[in-house]
């Protein structure tokens, strides 16, 4: 059992989690993930980790399907039956002097460390972060305290520009002749549409990559990408990869496969 | 020389077991096992015992069987295999102790594997295996994975006096006993029950740690003052098939549809929070043992034509032979010297397979006859497909530990005792050999941990 130790509201879908853990805590880094089990039973979920201090792990994760849902209603102070990790690959920091990441949603969450450790590493870190509205928006302090240019998109305007993150891109990649190397963590669709912008404008582009997983340990093959013609598992090769060879399409149809299934155990809960 | 037949095991009626995931072989009475002991001629240079990997005593544990001293009998298995309950069910018998049984020459081999069942299980029934709490000697030794390698290694190093914690990635214990093999064959108490025992004799079980990340086999001795460190995590990576296709929807490797179906226990359907789609028609690629649990899984999971690819013959089914007849006898239909070459999708949801009929040329480095393509090929109609073409070792903690020499295709390099190329760190099981069978990686784990505790007692 691992215990809550702290619960923040982010938003209405999104919660930040503070977990003792200290066998995850040690050698994590940033780009690392975990999988946890809320409950016996329970479904293996896959989160990246959003922060480290001590041996307390940062999850942060949105109310979407039955596992996140039920996350949602535990408390600090409770608990969560399995919690392990840190898995995947550590993030790859390059050599780059100027960084934009673009985050989508709570792709946010895992881009917050690795953007941090740019800063760490010298570079010049900018963030276009996009979201449907202005409540949906996360971390934005975390952000505004690290990076040198924050820019918001929202789909209504609510908030900054009103547009999709790759609008503001664009603008901002225009603008900024000495950007070297993009980061894009959110959903699939919106990292295929940055890195085709990136590659057109002659970019380094990493992508954090979240297919459908059961152990994370290399052993399902369930989290299986094509890159560049080659099979990777996400798990172990990942869960960041360059993404300018990413079979985008393929990894949309893959997660796409248990939709029905999620669906029906969604309304369960609800019921 | 003793001329009644092997006695039959019974079985689950082929309709009713289809339909559930209770075990299908029903093991033998008291009288039966009689009946069948009788049979063993208690040979003086007894052919069985050579052929086991773990040397179990055959013709002696038999004969205290036949006179009704089941303790005895127990005993004596346990003193070289502590899990013969499960090993009674899962060894390939007749490649090993059945298959140099010399009643096999004229007729048919002692029914040894049922024999060690029947025995197990009285054993266990009656908790007679040793679970004495040998004194802690302090120090303190690492087993990395629970499967058959690592819980043969921990229960030898503990009965030793050591201080044992075996670490495990998934969030329960077993390894493949656990997550690959269904209940069908293994029912899960039984792998239960064992690991209790080792519990009970004070090895310290540590779910939810995945070695080489959440801490490094350097972290474990240097940090973590274990003297010695033995790895047993396995072969559990998937080998791909190669043809075009094996990315589509509803393309499963064995390893997924068994680990969601045994354990995430997704044929609880509806209610299981890890589904699994599935079909009615399916396809298995493979032969092995792992292809015919998925094939047999498929079937009582509902799927209405099930059949294996294989591009070898029936001979070269690497499958136990029980596991071959349960399945046919199930209805598993066997498409031999048939080869897999495409599987082909509509909108990236696996629809059909093409498939290359071969035949048989002259015998490869594996001694079977090599299999050769025809230029004729065929094509199924299929909801799905279960690639079960064999396992690898999984790389994490090759990746994370420097200076662990390795082979080629992954395998830890070890020396005749066991040790790799990092002194104190032994390692065993499949990782070692590549995918085989539980009694062997119970047997190097066995006999690893002989050669850990001389390493262990010199370094004083």
């Amino acid at each position: 059992m691992y215990k809550i130790v702290e619960k923040k509201t982010l938003n209405k879908e999104i919660d930040l989690m503070r977990i003792e853990a200290p066998l995850v805590a040690r050698n994590a880094q940033p780009g690392h993930f975990v999988i946890l089990r809320v409950e016996a039973e329970g479904e293996r979920i896959p989160l990246t980790i959003a922060g480290i201090e001590g041996n307390l792990v940062d999850i942060i994760y949105q109310k979407l399907g039955y596992s996140t849902k039920l996350l949602g209603e535990k408390e600090a102070g409770d608990t969560v039956e399995d919690f392990v990790g840190p898995l995947g690959k550590a993030a790859h920091i390059r050599d780059s002097k100027h960084v934009v990441g673009v985050a989508g949603g709570v792709g946010a969450a895992p881009l917050l460390p690795q953007l941090k450790a740019y800063k760490e590493a010298g570079a010049r870190v900018d963030l276009i972060i996009g979201a449907r509205s202005e409540s949906f928006l996360i971390l934005l302090d975390e952000f505004k305290a690290i990076c040198d240019e924050v820019i918001i998109t929202t789909d209504d305007g609510s908030a900054g520009l009103k547009g999709l993150v790759t609008d503001a891109l664009k603008h901002h990649l225009e603008d900024n002749a000495g950007i070297e190397h993009v980061i894009a963590i959110g959903p699939v669709i919106m990292m295929k549409y940055v890195t085709l912008m990136a590659k057109d404008y002659k970019k380094s582009i990493d992508v954090s990559l979240n297919p459908i997983m059961i152990d994370g340990t290399g052993m399902c093959g369930n989290c299986r990408v094509s890159i560049g013609g080659k099979t990777f598992f996400a798990c172990i090769d990942g869960p960041d990869f360059d993404g300018s060879d990413v079979d985008f399409d393929e990894l949309m149809q893959r997660q796409s496969y248990y939709k029905d299934e999620e669906h029906a155990c969604y309304l369960r809960l609800k019921t | 020389m003793n001329k009644t037949p092997r006695m039959k095991m019974r079985e689950q009626d082929v309709e009713v077991r289809n339909r559930n995931f209770l075990e299908v072989a029903l093991g033998y009475s008291y009288e039966e096992a009689i009946e069948e002991a009788k049979r063993c001629i208690d040979c003086k240079n007894p052919r069985c015992v050579m052929a086991c990997p773990v040397r179990v005593k055959i013709p002696e544990f038999i004969k205290y069987l036949l006179e009704g001293a089941l303790e005895t009998a127990f005993e004596t298995i346990y003193e070289d295999n502590i899990l013969p309950s499960i090993c009674g069910r899962v060894c390939p018998q007749e490649s090993q102790c059945e298959g140099a049984c010399i009643l096999g020459i004229k007729q048919e081999a002692v029914n040894i594997g049922a024999l060690e069942r029947f025995v197990g299980d009285y054993g266990m029934e009656h908790n007679l295996a040793d679970q004495t709490e040998v004194k802690n000697n302090g120090t303190k030794v690492a087993v990395v994975g629970s499967g058959p390698a690592g819980l043969a290694n921990a229960a030898s190093l503990r009965k030793k006096g050591y201080d044992v914690t075996i670490f495990e990635a998934l969030h329960d214990f077993g390894g493949v006993l656990k997550y690959g093999i269904p209940d069908f064959r293994l029912p899960k108490d039984i792998v239960a029950h064992e690991i209790d025992n080792l519990k009970t004799m004070g090895v310290t079980f540590v779910k939810n740690a995945v070695i080489g990340k959440s801490l490094t086999i350097e972290q474990l001795m240097k940090e973590e003052g274990y003297k010695a460190v033995f790895i047993g995590s396995g072969a559990g990576l998937p080998s791909s098939l190669g043809v075009p296709g094996e990315n589509l929807n509803g393309v499963y490797y064995a390893n997924e549809f068994l680990t969601r179906v045994n354990l995430m226990k997704s044929r609880a359907i509806p209610t299981s929070k890890t589904p699994i789609k599935l079909g009615n028609n399916i396809a298995v690629v493979g032969g092995g043992n792992v292809a015919m649990d998925a094939a047999r899984t498929a079937k009582r999971l509902g799927a209405e034509n099930v059949f294996i690819l294989y591009r070898r013959g029936r001979e070269g089914l690497p499958a136990r032979l029980d596991e071959i007849h349960h399945a046919e006898a199930e209805g598993i239909d066997m498409r031999l010297l048939t080869n897999p070459v495409e599987i082909i999708g509509e909108n990236h949801i696996v629809k059909q397979v093409r498939c290359e009929k071969m035949k048989l040329g002259e015998p490869d480095s594996s001694g079977r006859r090599r299999p050769l393509g025809t230029g004729e090929f065929v094509t199924y109609d299929i909801d799905n497909i279960i690639i079960s073409i064999g396992q690898k070792p999984n790389p994490i903690i090759k990746d994370n530990t420097a200076n662990l020499d390795t082979q080629p295709w992954g395998g830890i390099i070890t020396d005749e005792f066991h040790m790799t190329s990092i002194p104190g760190v032994f390692a065993g099981g499949d990782v070692v050999t590549g995918a085989a069978t539980v009694i062997l990686a119970m047997g190097t784990g066995k006999d690893a941990a002989h050669h850990m505790d001389e390493y262990l007692q010199n370094l004083h």
